[in-house]
């Protein structure tokens, strides 16, 4: 292998990660706050699980294909799609986690005075925890994985081997591609656990 | 000076069903009254019609002479000690965070928050320095239900709820428990509402049992007026406790 090759894994390595770490931003910032408000409110919540399940069922690629003539070529179509896949699993995952608190600590919680703001910040966040750390996890991972199909709208990342790879039959470029794709999903995977069993409360 | 609890004509639906019917209770400071019934009887929807967890659909509770609609809730049930089955403790907080929630939701300083608990681990029989940094998975389940009653007792409130607190522990246990139960009472000497489905456990702890059936009052008396009582309900719950020996 020549030395080009591995610059161009490191920077396409760090513009994936790149594409995956706004991703996750922003479907945290979004799907988080959103969680909580859908906890208390189970019609909207209906609405917002169904959507967010519609556009997990629409293929990447016709996605991406989709959202081409609004936003254009490039990074920012690929991060809005990459975005619509991450929220389903931080938001599936945070109501689980908030709406699995045993009923009667809920109860104990309401009775011995505590205000609804108390009991989420104070019971019902920490309980949730670790179902929500979960759900990172699983939309990081799914990200690292589905954003190597943002190269076919010239967003660049890990896929541009792959493209390459399958234009030109090239079994490096392939694994050029495919091998950092995957250490990256798997550290993010080990990363996330860890941080999940640290912060689980009980 | 106004009882403690007034209910007065308390009636509670749910989702149509009436699960109270017109209800009247008035409970003195210092008594203990344990509300008897079967289950469905409406006597956990009676307790938690006091502190504003289920809605009465009609009638008025008074605690402290004044309308519950008067109070608020919040400030209400920091007044109102709450004690339910399995205890219901915080699983992500220590015996100690658990016991300090109402000082500290009152402000209480640390110092003072700290030096609470440890009377009231002391006061449940539990040794301080052994207990106060466990986990509630930690404990046993007649340890759990001490710290429970420790948390209800935790910024020193006026009214005690009792939701069939014992109901799911050993008969060894459940005993030990009923007899720090009458030694808090004599030490702390609180008004306290007591819901069982056990006769038992009613004749051994109440200065008056309430006995309730399909949501209605159908006795209030002394457990010694109870033991003579002929209404249907009180003489079928005294032939169970005959099929099954007298109580101690």
């Amino acid at each position: 292998m020549n030395p080009s090759l591995w610059t161009e894994i490191l920077s396409l390595s760090l513009q994936h990660l790149q594409l995956v770490g706004i991703t996750i931003a922003i479907a945290s910032a979004l799907a988080l706050p959103a969680s909580v408000l859908l906890a208390r409110r189970p019609t909207g919540r209906r609405w917002v699980l169904g959507f967010t399940n519609i556009a997990q069922t629409v293929p990447s690629l016709a996605l991406f294909g989709f959202l081409l003539p609004f936003i254009g070529i490039g990074q920012p179509t690929a991060i809005v799609a990459l975005t619509l896949y991450a929220l389903l699993p931080i938001v599936r995952n945070t109501l689980t986690g908030i709406l699995g608190v045993d009923p009667a600590v809920r109860e104990s919680a309401l009775a011995m005075g505590m205000t609804p703001r108390q009991i989420l910040w104070q019971v019902e966040l920490p309980l949730a925890i670790p179902s929500i750390v979960a759900g990172l996890r699983i939309a990081t991972v799914t990200t690292i994985g589905t954003a190597t199909i943002a190269a076919f709208i010239g967003a660049g990342g890990l896929g541009v081997f792959l493209v390459r790879g399958i234009a030109m039959m090239d079994k490096q470029a392939l694994l050029a591609g495919a091998l950092p794709a995957a250490a990256m999903a798997l550290a993010a995977d080990e990363g996330l656990e860890w941080i999940e069993r640290k912060l689980s409360p009980a | 000076m106004p009882p403690i609890l007034e209910i007065r004509d308390v009636s509670c639906e749910l989702g149509g069903r009436p699960i109270l019917r017109r209800v009247d209770l008035t409970v003195e400071e210092g008594e203990t009254v344990v509300l008897l019934g079967r289950s469905g009887s409406g006597k956990t929807t009676l307790l938690k019609t006091i502190n504003g967890l289920v809605p009465a659909t009609s009638g008025e509770i008074r605690f402290e002479g004044r309308a519950a609609a008067q109070w608020d809730s919040v400030a209400m049930r920091r007044r109102m000690g709450y004690v339910i089955q399995d205890a219901g403790l915080f699983p992500h907080w220590t015996v100690e965070a658990n016991i300090g929630l109402v000082p500290r939701l009152e402000k209480w300083e640390p110092a003072r928050v700290a030096a609470r608990v440890e009377t009231l681990l002391d006061a449940v029989g539990l040794p301080a320095a052994e207990f106060r940094h466990r986990y509630p998975r930690e404990l046993s389940g007649g340890q759990r239900q001490r710290v429970g009653i420790a948390r209800a007792l935790g910024a020193d409130p006026p009214l005690l709820l009792f939701d069939e607190p014992f109901a799911s522990l050993d008969p060894i246990t459940r005993y030990e428990l009923q007899r720090q139960f009458l030694d808090l009472r004599r030490s702390v000497r609180k008004t306290a509402l007591f819901v069982t489905h056990d006769v038992r456990e009613a004749l051994l702890l109440a200065s008056r049992i309430v006995l309730l059936h399909d949501g209605a009052l159908e006795l209030v008396a002394t457990p010694e007026e109870f033991l003579a009582a002929k209404t249907p309900e009180a003489r079928a719950f005294l032939a169970s406790l005959e099929q099954s020996g007298r109580p101690n």
